[in-house]
């Protein structure tokens, strides 16, 4: 229903691999590891402190400054796919191989890098469209007003 | 990509399904990077476990070995989630156990040696100066980059594995030189005395620098030399943290590592975006950041990476006729190796008899139902002299406790953390 409507905002990315997707935002002020961040059984940030405790990632498109760790992305997001509590992108300010061969290993829409910087348009919550092939993230609605 | 006639011959399936697979796999990861090329490696280490990998990644490696998948060059497994002489000591679940023999079966039948060690570059293979290497897990990476000037960019299972069956990797990041310049300066003011020290420097310098791209150039104060040489010891367990606080896959230290004559020829023309210096108040500050709760800890442990010769010698002195606190655990894990040469010499049997649990080819964070493991056994607090063990173990959920080795052996004797 949003997808012949034109992006209310657009923001550029350096590099992308993966499908077209559309999907809530989860916006991370801090990184992410599937080893240390993420409880691989349930799909939820489990690491304590963590600025998404708490929170589940199965659909969502996520946004995160960095990557952390770690060789464990290579198999671990093929595993999440496998189990029904994947994201449907990751999003990376900056991101590290394993992130990347893992996504496209397990089919899930990645990009890295990003101009403007989503923390500054966007918040968790908004509807948007990752489009790997040209290289853009569209913002499509407004999260609710809560 | 450009592609040569064998890279061409591969990707229109000449050389079978599975080669097809695997350098589509590798081409596709590497136009995302702008690689223009492959290299050809000359060994690879891969991570492949059921902790891991899960039900869908073991069904995608039985395809793969059904049909005739073959590595074409050396290579070795990383530590695994099983060390199946402790299954039901652990109550681990039998269900996983099987499905890890099975990955264990599957990655021979490829050619694979299940070698199931994270010190590789300790025990089984040094790669020299510009050799071009498929690594993981991280703290390979880092010690092959930084210490042998070998080059790899991190690289999970899946594509250490297609590295091994093509025989070549893509050419971006740690095998192009510019990614190999140092962008910081960190000087050591300090002359770090226990293996956690130099973790907690990694961790002290990857934490505010987090990036894969982030090569910090260490030295002493002024640029000079450190005023000690580390152990390859030391140098592990810097780098195992610098991988895993800062996601870095190299440094550079003056005078140590092959790339740093001095500050200036390990930064390479670059201007440091950073100069950080680091006192032994710094290191202390970070052992007393750490919440000790009640002051009481059941849980100690020796991992990550897995024990050295060196280091198991070490333990078993500090341990020896003594006893771990009742209701208290001690763990130690090592590689197969290292276990049965340590067993000749007496260093396992001296650990054992104080009470400690020697695992063999498995790292603690990755061990298979360790969480609820962690509520059956009443852990709470875990207290370690590794840096890494500190920060990958948390999405279970522990408290989290950096010390230096000799006072993580008085908490395992007393049960008390300070």
């Amino acid at each position: 229903m949003t997808g012949t409507h034109a992006p209310l905002l657009t923001i550029a990315v350096y590099r992308a691999a993966g499908p077209v997707v559309e999907g809530e935002a989860v916006m991370s002020t801090e990184g992410f590891s599937p080893r240390y961040d993420l409880d691989r059984w349930t799909g939820v940030i489990s690491k304590p402190g963590h600025r998404l405790e708490g929170i589940s990632i199965r659909d969502k498109i996520l946004f995160f400054p960095t990557a952390k760790g770690g060789i464990a992305a290579g198999w671990a997001f093929h595993d999440i796919k496998g189990k029904g509590i994947a994201p449907k992108a990751f999003v990376f300010g900056v991101t590290n191989p394993v992130m990347v061969q893992g996504a496209i290993f397990a089919d899930i829409a990645i990009t890295e890098g990003w101009s403007p910087d989503p923390l500054s348009v966007l918040q968790s919550g908004d509807w948007v469209r990752v489009d790997p092939p040209r290289r853009v993230i569209e913002l499509l609605r407004r999260a609710p007003a809560r | 990509m450009q592609l040569n006639d064998e890279e061409r011959a591969m990707q229109r399936g000449d050389r079978g399904a599975a080669v097809k697979e695997a350098i589509d796999f590798q081409i596709a990861v590497g136009s995302f990077f702008g690689a223009r090329r492959f290299v050809p490696i000359s060994n690879a280490h891969m991570m492949g476990d059921i902790e891991v990998m899960g039900d869908a990644g073991l069904s995608r490696l039985k395809q793969m070995a059904d049909a005739g998948t073959h590595c074409a060059v050396g290579i070795t497994t990383n530590a695994r989630c099983i060390d199946f002489a402790w299954v039901k000591r652990l109550e681990q679940v039998e269900d996983e156990v099987e499905k890890e023999r099975q990955i264990i079966a599957h990655l021979r039948q490829m050619n694979v040696i299940t070698a199931d060690t994270c010190i590789n570059y300790q025990t089984l293979y040094q790669p020299h100066l510009g050799e071009h290497v498929a690594w993981g897990d991280t703290g390979t990476v880092i010690y092959a980059n930084s210490v042998f000037g070998a080059r790899t960019n991190f690289e999970g299972g899946p594509s250490a594995l297609a590295s091994a069956i093509t025989g070549r990797t893509p050419e971006y990041g740690f095998h192009l030189d510019a990614v190999r310049r140092g962008n910081f300066t960190v000087e050591l003011d300090v002359d770090p005395t226990d293996l956690a020290d130099w973790g907690a420097i990694g961790r002290l310098v990857g934490e505010p620098h987090q990036s894969y791209y982030a090569v910090p150039v260490f030295s002493g104060p002024g640029g000079t030399p450190l005023q000690r040489s580390p152990t390859s010891d030391e140098l592990k367990h810097l780098g195992a943290s610098l991988a895993s606080y800062g996601s870095h896959a190299m440094f550079h230290m003056v005078g140590v590592t092959p790339e740093a004559l001095s500050v200036e020829a390990a930064l390479g023309g670059n201007t440091p975006t950073d100069r950080m210096r680091i006192t032994r108040a710094d290191i202390d500050r970070m052992y007393a950041s750490y919440d000790v709760k009640d002051g009481r800890c059941n849980l100690v442990v020796f991992s990550a990476p897995q024990l050295s010769l060196f280091e198991l010698k070490r333990i078993s002195e500090l341990l020896d006729g003594r006893k771990v606190a009742t209701g208290s655990k001690l763990f130690v894990t090592t590689s197969n190796a290292m276990k049965r040469s340590a067993t000749e010499l007496g260093y396992i049997g001296r650990i054992e008899a104080a009470g400690g649990i020697v695992l063999e080819g498995v790292c603690f964070y990755i061990l298979q139902d360790l969480t609820p493991m962690k509520q059956r056994m009443g852990w709470t607090s875990l207290v370690t002299n590794s840096a890494k063990l500190v920060n990958t173990i948390t999405a279970h959920r522990f408290n989290t406790i950096l010390r230096r080795t000799e006072d993580c052996i008085e908490t395992a004797l007393t049960g008390d953390v300070k």
